[in-house]
């Protein structure tokens, strides 16, 4: 059966599709990141789209899903690299991407991924010291 | 008046063949000078055709057609499916109607992709679905 793969880099999920994708495909995917955040405790996930020439209903609804599943997960879903006929197509089709992040390509991507992290990080930190304050 | 400058069949019985429709289709579009956004759009809409007719007919025939009209060129697809065919085509046609588990945006977002679109469906003896996307609309 045919997968995208999916490459870990530090707390990072990187996936890039690089082929027209097929329903079963896109389904493949969604199952198989869910599975990786949390075999991995990703606090992250990067979808590169700048070789997909459309976005359809099917692979739009895929997007949100996955963002919003590895949220449940803990780990935030930028999708980068759209394509600017992809962004028009998908807007009038009605559909708005709202579940995820999106970034122009990688490099801001990561960016935003880790300055997301970074914030989470902070609080955790604010948390722990808050906690020390009221024991003392 | 309307000239068919090309026409060209192919069958759609699984999933796998959505991807070859669509590199045809796409194919057909930069033969005519189509601008990459018109491009992404006929073919998005077209990937929603294709999904219904896989969904719910289990498949189809389509035709790639290459019209023109006066000066103006365009694609004109068709999907024919002899599934179970549509009872109300005007409710199929709201945004965020599906008697599936999908979002609903296949038909109503079809229809705001393209320049021209047509539906003909009974109950029982299926659905032919023609769209037209012209080079400069």
């Amino acid at each position: 059966m045919d997968r995208i793969p999916i490459l870990r880099m530090g707390k990072f999920l990187l996936v890039t599709i690089q082929i027209d994708l097929y329903d079963r495909l896109a389904t493949n995917l969604e199952t198989d990141l869910v599975y990786m955040v949390n075999k991995t405790g990703a606090k992250g996930v990067l979808i590169d789209i700048s070789a997909l020439s459309i976005v359809d209903s099917f692979m739009g609804r895929i997007l949100g899903n996955i963002g919003s599943m590895a949220r449940i997960m803990d780990a935030e879903t930028v999708v980068v690299g759209m394509q600017p006929a992809v962004a028009i197509t998908l807007v009038e089709l009605g559909l708005e991407l709202k579940g995820v992040h999106t970034a122009l390509n990688v490099e801001k991507g990561m960016e935003l991924l880790r300055n997301k992290i970074k914030d989470l990080d902070y609080e955790e930190e604010d948390e722990i010291e808050a906690n020390e304050d009221s024991t003392e | 008046m309307r000239i068919v400058l090309n026409k060209d069949t192919m069958k759609i019985e699984k999933e796998q063949d959505v991807v070859p429709f669509r590199n045809r289709v796409k194919e057909y579009a930069v033969k005519i000078g189509m601008s990459v956004v018109n491009q992404t759009k006929l073919i998005t809409a077209a990937s929603e055709l294709v999904r219904n007719m896989l969904k719910y007919a289990n498949g189809g025939i389509t035709v790639i057609e290459v019209i023109s009209e006066g000066r103006n060129s365009g694609i004109r697809l068709t999907f024919v499916d002899k599934g179970p065919g549509i009872k109300d085509i005007a409710l199929a046609m709201k945004d965020g109607f599906s008697t599936g588990k999908s979002l609903g945006l296949g038909l109503p977002g079809a229809k705001r992709l393209v320049n021209e679109f047509e539906i003909k469906s009974s109950v029982g003896e299926g659905t032919t679905v023609s769209i037209i996307k012209w080079k400069n609309g």
